[in-house]
Formats: structure tokens, C-alpha cells, sequence
């Protein structure tokens, strides 16, 4: 009844492979657009920006890059924070090099010299296959957050050894350094996400995103039937790279301000954008979307149960958060592999056949 | 003899020490993988578990004392007993028998038939659930352990060496606690080695590891070996949590010997029991004399990825690792 | 016959397309294929058959790059092929289905029949990322190819559904789809009809001489059902534990005492 799909007719084919064939999700797409561009920037405050929007929007963004690789490329990646930690040192310097840059160069820029990184490190994948290349990719890991710990030169040889984000602008906006409104770090995250998730979505609709999907699902026929497997497979470490650079720079830049390497971009970091994409849904750009909104909401609400209304000490609340997201991810690769966004899919299913079901 | 090269002797000799521990936990994810092909990436925290479960016992902790008293407002902790080290070390091999029984009714029962990335990635679930679980049970205090090995260094060792270089030179420091390390690795390698070569679970054991389908086909309860597998598993988590457990204290980092113990597998082999044991060997070695020889130069901790960028560069040229079969594909 | 021949149904057969000369493959010590030589001329249909292990599979490897043999070399219009990756020998048109299905599980049909058209589609990463210009022009224009093939093929109703949901019969048929929308000069079939039921068969039969017939495709397939491989094939090779024992058409190869005693099952020593 609110969802259907009757007298909705594609007569050409580009209409048929657009992102949201259905007129009812392309109007609902445009109405979350608004509301998130027109509407949230005038009623959002810190607590709002800090605790939740901000770091939804930039794990968004980090799921999407390791949903690329892992669930439509089929390469598991347990580097991701090391990359992270690439974007934002690479943002670092270019921002600390270049003061008068704008800050939209500055992380785009970041996330180029990662997409580089992660291509270099996604060479031995065209060798190493399956969980050997998972354990492969935590030497990027270890590597990466070493390197940043131990040479001064990336940290710009400062005395305590991490690094800080100088107040730098975007047409004359702030949206770096202590002095930023919530309003402008929020919507600045917004337009990457908005635009990472937009190329997403098109690569993988088109003939990269069959090369890659090709390869996840038998990578022997994929070559055989002519997918140049190092290609696929290098391109898909970059553009993964790409985006997670720049996840890792807006969380460096806009949302922390401040970064000790080995903190921020450990392996948990890893492990907690991995989550986001199985919990979300391999393979779905709306389920990298679900999984962050997950992973980012979980916490909180733990904490809001635990502490706040049952009173109980913190540490014991984050035990149990551990114990809830490791049932979590075993529930969901049991019950149901591809996420958030199938359980969505099958509920739009249902509501398109509702009242009746038969 | 320069004193140079005694110190690499020595460092040699102590890399060969962790080395052994290195393998021995290697060792409990090629058992699991050899007979489900599941890569157990919960290896470590398993170790890390089933060490606190020992202390809890033999301090007489109340299991989740925190979590009651947050939750009734009571004030329990020990039950006021000790329990010796021996009758705590069965009860925890007790626990870990129970535990591999739920981890196969809970989990794997649920997974036959996957994909095994599908498998690793819930083995990493049920790491963070293990490591919630644990803290929960036990606090996340950092505990001592002490069952009564040997620590400290081997002054026998260090007497008999003394003389080999100029005066300055005091001699081999060695670890006694390695040294028995070495030795119970030693033993549980042929310990194992021999139950699944003679015994009738240990050939039902390769059976299932061979082929799922025709193992159950011959009437081989795949359940039951699944349990006795993640058993085993438990019990070599077990050794291995009581040796670094006994040498750094029982602590979350005890867990991280899993991500030491990786590389020992990519370059041993997946499937390799002596595979384990080399590559731990070389691992153990070459991490302390880079860390001896480069390490200064570069900055220090070089431990913290030698292995890893050692084992990734190994395997693109022998992907199959050290001691692993040539793979034909075939389409 | 240099040039040609005609079938006895008046088809005109052209000039060699692919040579086999002294091919020999080894695996460690054990010899898949000793010293065959064979070849494929311009739209003849071509049959490889042998019993279990004789080696067919491994000749369709060798010829779609997959597997390098230890000696001899492979002609493909007229010149030596060097050794390629599987996916150049793709680009080069030849495409193929495999013994054991080789779908993409995880696709729908029509993505399937889509990664066909890959050698085709050229437009670079931005274009694609935007999904402007090129992009998309591409994609609408390898879209009517695909479609047409998913016509020819009918299997127009199950265009969006996932393969992992079809049943074999049809998961056949879009594999041949999927080779046949890359549009190639030769088309390797790896036993088309393995575990078909009598009507499925002849769709799939009719299917193949359909493709030959309208395309003009070379096709070289590999075939237990000695009848099916009777009646459609022009010429066959015939392979036994590795060697080439027969070659020829099905009326000679069927009076060879050879491949009889192959097929019977006469002791080798």
C-alpha cells in the first residue's frame, strides 16, 4: 500500500540500470537529501555533532571504501586503520605544507596518496588469496602505524608525537581547529560522504563494479573470461584506499583535531569498520550506511542503558558491549550474511505486497 | 670469539625461545584448521581466557562478581579459598571442554558449509565475545600467575658460558621459563603428533579434515570431533596462556600473541604441523637479531611488523608457505 | 581442404583458426596430454571426446590459456600464439563455459551475461565514477547486446533474478549466454549437456547449431552423449588416457578400431 512499484515502467534501458529504478525510493532519496543538507545544519549542536553525526558520516565513508573491497571485491581487509592513518598524516602535511589551500584539496589530495599506498599493498593480493591475504593486510597495519609512531619527520618532529589539525577554511568557512561550528564540520563531512557514496554506488552498477564482483565470486572463470585479475584487484585497493584516506583525514582533521597514531588508527580500528560492513550488508551501499549508523548507535545506547539508567560502572558496560557486538557479528553471519540492508530489502518486500500477502 | 657475536649467539638463542612459544600457539590454529578448515583468529583470546579462568580458580574468585555486585548491590568477591595449581589447571581444561562444546552447538553447527572467510570473520565475533566474556567473569585487572614454573634466568647456563668471551661478557642469559616452555612444546607437538597418528579419533580426525561429506558418509560424527578439535585447541590455548601468562602476567595483551602468531602461519602453512614449529623457529629468530642488528637504526620496535612484512614478502613468492602442497587449480 | 570443405548439409567450412601442434602437458610427473596436434577450421563445429581422464579438459585449459603446456605451441589464425594470461586469450575472442558451472553466485542473469561484454566495455575510471558520457553510453550499448543474447537464449523472464537461485538446466544456458555475449570467433564448450535430461538436451543442442548457423561461430566442444556428439559435430578428435587415437569425421571415427577399443574397454598394455 505505502510502497509500490505497480505502473512504474522503465522503457529504456539507462532508466532501467539508474541507482533507484522505483520512483518511490528515488523521492524518499531526495526527501533524506534535503533533510540532510537544508534542515540538519539548523538544529544541530555539539553533542549532536560530536557523539553522533560526525563520527557516523566519516565511518560511513570508511565502510563504503572497505565495502568495495571486501564485499564486492571479495579481498578481506584488516588494514583499514592503518589507511586511515595514511589519509590523515597525508592530510596533516599537506595541510601544515600548504596553509592556503583549501581544505576540500587537502583531503582529497590525502585520500589520493592512500589509494597509492593501498595499491602497493594490495600487489601481493594477485598471489595471496583468501585469509592469507587478510594476514597479509595486518602487515600494512603493523607497518603503517609503526612508521607513523617511530620517523619525525611525519609528525613534523613535534615533542609529544602526535599530531594536531591547525584551524584551516573552506571558502572562508572554518572547518578545522578548536574553533569550528557544528553546523560547518558537519556539512562539510556530509558533502564526502554524499559524493563517496554517489561513486560508489556508479562503479559498481557499471562494468568496474561486475569486474570486481566477478573476481569476489570466482576469480579463476572472472579471468578467464577476461577480467584482468591484478587490474580489477589493484583498483579496487585504490578506490577502496581513496575513500578510506579520506575517512581517515576527516577524523583526524574535522573530528578529533588530535591524533596519537597507535590510538586512533589501531587494529580495533580495523576490526570496527570491518564490523560496520558485515553488519550492515557485503556488498550494499546502504549497508555500509546501516552498519556505521549501528556501530556508532550501539555504544551509546549501552551507555545510556547501563550507566545512566541502571547505574552501573562504565567498564563494566564496555565488557559487555564487547560481548553483545561479538554475538552480534556471529548472529548476522548466521542468520543472515548480507545485513542490515537484506533485512531492509526483504521488509520493503513485504510492505510492497502488503495488506495482502498472497 | 668477539663479544659481538656472543650477544648475537645469544640473541639467537633467546629468539629461538620465543620462537617455541610462537609456535605453540600457531599450533592450536593448525589443528582447527587442519580438521574444519576454520582459521581460528580466536586462538589468542582463548589462551587469554582460559589463563584468567586458571587464576580465577585458584584465587576461589566469584565468577561475574563485578557484574552481580553492580546488579544487586552486593559486595561478593572470593569465595575465601585456593585451590591448588594442578586441580585448577583440570577444572580449567574442564572449562575449555565446555566451551568448545558451545562454541560447536552456538556457532559452527550453524556455519557448516560456508565460505571459510565467512568463517574467519566469525571466529573474530567470537573473539570480542570471549574477551567481553572473560573481563566480565574475571575483571580486567592484570593478574599474576604462578603454578610453580621456574623463572628467572638460568644461572647454570650463564656459569657454564661465562668464559667464551673477554670480561666483560657475563655469559648466555636464558630464561629457565623458556626453557621449560621449549620443553612442553616439545612434548605436546609429539603428544599430538601421536594421537593423530595412532589413535582411532586421531584417524577420524584427518578423515573429517579430509573431506566433510565422506567422512560423515563413513559414520564419523562430525559434531563430536568439531568438540574434541575446539577441545584440543582449548587445551594448547591453555599451555600457551599459562607460559605467557606466568612470564607477563595475565593481562588483555596476552590475547595478541594470536596477531604474533599469524605470520608463524603464513609461513609455515595453514596445514603444516611442522610448519608451525620452522616458521615460529624463524620468526622468533629473525624478529630479535633484525630488532638487534637494524632495530637501534631504525627507530626501535621493529618486533612490532618484522614478521609480518618478513611472512608477506615470503609468500608471494611460495604462496603455498614453507612446507605447504603446490596447488593445481582447476576449473 | 586447404582451403576449406563443405558438410554434408552444404555448409561451408573456411580456413584453419586454431592449430594444436605437439602439445604436451605434465603435472609433476603425470602426463595429462602427450604430443596431440589437431585443428579447428572457420565455423565448423568441432568435438573433442575421450573417456574420463583422458585429458579433454585439460586441452580446453591449454587452449583458453589457463594451463601452459610443457612443449608445443598453439596457432591461432596462422601465427604462433606466445604465451598469454587467460584473459588476453579472452580479448582475443575466445570465450568458453566450464564443466562444472562457473557463475557468478552472487549476480543477477543479466549481470552475468553483462561480464561477457567486459572485453568490450573501455571507458575509463572517472567516466564510470560520474556515470557521464562514455560511461554511459557503453553501457546502453552493451546492454542491447546483452539483450539480444538473453532473447536468443530466452531467458528474458529470469533477467533479474540472482543465479544462485536457478536451477542447473537454466544455469547452463545462462553460462552459454554469457559466453556467447562476448560475441567470439571461437567458442569453447566444456561437456554443454552434462547431467541434462533428454529435453533439455536437445534445447541445448538446437541452441548450438542455432549459434553456428546465425553467428557464424567456430565452436569446439567437449561431449560424453555419443549421440549428441554424432549429430552435431563435423569433425572429432578423439582422445584416450592423454593421446590423440582418432580424427576425423563421425563416420570415420566411428569405423576406427581404436577409438572401439577404447570405448569397449580393451586392456592397454
Amino acid at each position: 500500500m505505502f510502497y509500490r512499484e505497480a505502473g512504474d515502467f522503465s522503457t529504456s534501458y539507462p532508466e532501467d540500470s539508474q541507482t533507484f529504478p522505483i520512483k518511490f525510493d528515488r523521492i524518499r532519496y531526495y526527501i533524506v537529501l534535503a533533510i540532510a543538507f537544508l534542515v540538519v545544519p539548523f538544529i544541530i549542536n555539539d553533542y549532536w555533532a560530536n557523539a553522533i553525526l560526525l563520527p557516523f558520516l566519516i565511518y560511513a565513508i570508511a565502510s563504503i571504501g572497505l565495502n568495495i573491497l571486501t564485499g564486492y571485491c571479495g579481498q578481506v581487509s584488516l588494514g583499514t586503520g592503518g589507511f586511515m592513518a595514511v589519509g590523515a598524516y597525508a592530510c596533516y602535511k599537506f595541510m601544515t605544507a600548504f596553509p592556503d589551500l583549501s581544505m576540500f584539496i587537502n583531503v582529497i589530495l590525502a585520500g589520493v596518496v592512500t589509494a597509492f599506498v593501498g595499491m602497493l599493498f594490495g600487489l601481493p593480493s594477485l598471489r595471496i588469496k583468501g585469509f592469507y591475504l587478510a594476514v597479509a593486510t595486518l602487515a600494512a597495519q603493523f607497518f603503517l602505524v609503526w612508521l607513523f609512531n617511530r620517523v619525525p619527520w611525519f609528525y613534523n618532529y613535534s615533542a609529544s608525537g602526535q599530531i594536531n589539525a591547525p584551524e584551516r577554511e573552506v571558502f572562508g568557512i572554518i572547518v578545522t581547529g578548536p574553533n569550528t561550528a557544528a553546523w560547518a564540520s558537519y556539512l562539510f563531512c556530509l558533502i564526502f560522504v554524499t559524493f563517496a557514496a554517489i561513486i560508489a554506488r556508479n562503479l559498481t552498477r557499471g562494468s568496474t563494479g561486475r569486474k570486481w564482483m566477478a573476481i569476489r565470486d570466482m576469480d579463476i572463470a572472472a579471468e578467464i573470461i577476461g577480467v584482468n585479475p591484478l587490474k580489477a584487484k589493484l583498483t579496487a585497493f585504490g578506490v577502496s584506499s581513496f575513500f578510506i584516506g579520506i575517512s581517515g583525514a576527516l577524523f583526524f582533521a574535522v573530528y578529533l583535531g588530535a591524533v596519537e597514531v597507535g590510538e586512533a588508527f589501531g587494529i580495533t580500528k580495523s576490526f570496527l569498520i570491518l564490523f560496520m560492513v558485515i553488519i550492515g550488508g557485503l556488498g550494499s551501499v546502504f549497508g555500509s550506511f546501516a552498519g556505521a549508523a549501528f556501530m556508532v548507535l550501539l555504544p551509546v545506547a549501552l551507555k545510556v542503558i547501563g550507566v545512566d539508567v541502571l547505574g552501573w560502572p562504565t567498564d563494566i558496560v564496555a565488557h559487555f558491549q564487547l560481548v553483545i557486538v561479538g554475538a552480534l557479528i556471529i548472529m548476522f553471519l548466521i542468520v543472515e550474511p548480507h545485513g542490515l540492508a537484506q533485512l531492509w530489502r526483504l521488509a520493503k518486500e513485504k510492505l510492497r505486497l502488503w495488506p495482502f500477502p498472497h | 670469539m668477539s663479544d659481538q657475536f656472543l650477544y648475537a649467539i645469544e640473541v639467537t638463542m633467546n629468539g629461538l625461545m620465543a620462537g617455541v612459544l610462537y609456535a605453540l600457539v600457531a599450533l592450536g590454529f593448525v589443528l582447527i584448521y587442519k580438521a574444519s578448515g576454520i582459521f581460528n583468529y580466536a586462538q589468542g583470546v582463548m589462551a587469554l581466557f582460559a589463563a584468567m579462568t586458571l587464576v580465577g580458580i585458584m584465587d576461589g574468585q566469584v565468577p561475574f562478581s563485578h557484574l552481580i555486585n553492580a546488579a544487586f548491590g552486593t559486595k561478593v568477591h572470593h569465595f575465601g579459598w585456593h585451590v591448588p595449581a594442578l586441580a585448577a589447571i583440570l577444572l580449567t581444561v574442564g572449562v575449555m571442554v565446555a566451551l568448545a562444546w558451545m562454541v560447536q552447538r552456538f556457532v559452527m553447527r550453524h556455519l557448516v558449509n560456508q565460505e571459510p572467510i565467512i568463517l574467519f570473520m566469525a571466529t573474530i565475533g567470537l573473539a570480542y565475545f570471549l574477551e567481553g566474556l572473560s573481563d566480565l567473569m574475571w575483571g580486567s585487572e592484570i593478574k599474576k600467575l604462578d603454578v610453580g614454573l621456574p623463572q628467572g634466568g638460568s644461572l647454570w647456563i650463564e656459569d657454564m658460558t661465562s668464559g667464551l668471551g673477554s670480561d666483560n661478557f657475563y655469559g648466555f642469559f636464558i630464561d629457565n621459563l623458556d626453557i621449560v616452555a621449549a620443553i612442553v612444546a616439545v612434548l605436546l607437538v609429539l603428544a599430538l603428533m601421536a594421537f593423530s597418528n595412532y589413535t582411532k579419533e586421531g584417524r577420524a580426525l584427518r578423515a573429517v579434515a579430509d573431506d566433510h561429506q565422506a567422512a560423515l558418509s563413513v559414520g564419523i560424527s562430525l559434531d563430536f570431533i568439531w568438540v574434541l578439535v575446539w577441545s584440543v585447541a582449548g587445551f594448547v590455548a591453555l599451555v600457551a596462556g599459562i607460559m605467557w601468562g606466568t612470564k607477563s602476567g595475565v593481562q588483555f595483551s596476552l590475547s595478541l600473541i594470536a596477531l604474533k602468531a599469524l605470520p608463524v602461519l603464513m609461513l609455515g602453512g595453514f596445514t603444516s604441523i611442522p610448519g608451525a614449529i620452522v616458521g615460529g623457529l624463524i620468526i622468533g629468530v629473525g624478529e630479535k637479531l633484525f630488532e638487534f642488528a637494524l632495530g637501534p637504526m631504525l627507530g626501535g620496535a621493529t618486533e612490532n611488523w618484522f614478521a609480518y612484512v618478513l611472512a608477506l614478502l615470503f609468500l608471494v613468492f611460495r604462496p603455498q608457505g614453507l612446507f605447504g602442497e603446490k596447488i593445481i587449480e582447476r576449473v | 581442404m586447404e582451403d576449406g570443405y563443405t558438410t554434408a548439409d552444404g555448409r561451408k567450412i573456411g580456413a584453419v583458426v586454431m592449430e594444436m601442434k605437439n602439445i604436451t602437458l605434465r603435472f609433476g610427473g603425470v602426463v595429462a596430454i602427450k604430443d596431440i596436434s589437431f585443428d579447428i577450421r572457420e565455423g565448423e563445429i568441432r568435438a573433442i571426446i575421450g573417456p574420463n581422464g583422458a585429458g579433454k579438459s585439460s586441452m580446453l585449459n591449454v587452449i583458453s590459456g589457463f594451463y601452459v603446456p610443457q612443449e608445443g605451441e598453439v596457432w591461432f589464425h596462422g601465427a604462433p600464439r606466445p604465451q598469454l594470461r587467460p584473459y588476453q586469450v579472452a580479448q582475443q575472442g575466445i570465450a568458453r563455459t566450464f564443466q562444472n558451472i562457473a557463475l557468478f553466485e552472487g549476480m543477477s542473469v543479466l549481470d552475468n551475461v553483462m561480464t561477457g561484454r567486459l572485453t568490450q566495455m573501455k571507458s575509463g575510471l572517472f567516466a564510470q565514477a560520474f556515470w557521464k558520457g562514455k560511461a554511459e553510453a557503453e553501457e546502453t550499448a552493451n546492454r542491447e547486446v546483452a539483450e539480444r543474447i538473453i532473447d536468443f537464449l530466452e531467458i528474458q523472464s529470469i533477467r533479474k533474478t540472482p543465479v544462485g537461485r536457478l536451477p542447473y538446466g537454466l544455469k547452463k544456458r545462462v553460462e552459454l549466454a554469457r559466453a556467447l555475449a562476448a560475441e567470439p570467433k571461437l567458442l569453447l564448450l566444456d561437456e554443454p549437456m552434462a547431467g541434462m535430461n533428454v529435453e533439455e538436451k536437445e534445447d541445448m543442442s538446437r541452441f548450438i547449431l542455432d549459434v553456428n548457423d546465425e553467428f557464424g561461430t567456430t565452436i569446439a566442444l567437449i561431449e560424453h552423449d555419443m549421440g549428441v556428439v554424432m549429430d552435431l559435430s563435423d569433425r572429432v578428435v578423439v582422445m584416450d588416457y592423454g593421446k590423440k587415437i582418432g580424427d576425423g569425421t563421425p563416420e570415420e571415427v566411428r569405423s576406427n578400431q581404436d577409438v572401439i577399443d577404447a570405448y569397449l574397454g580393451v586392456s592397454h598394455d
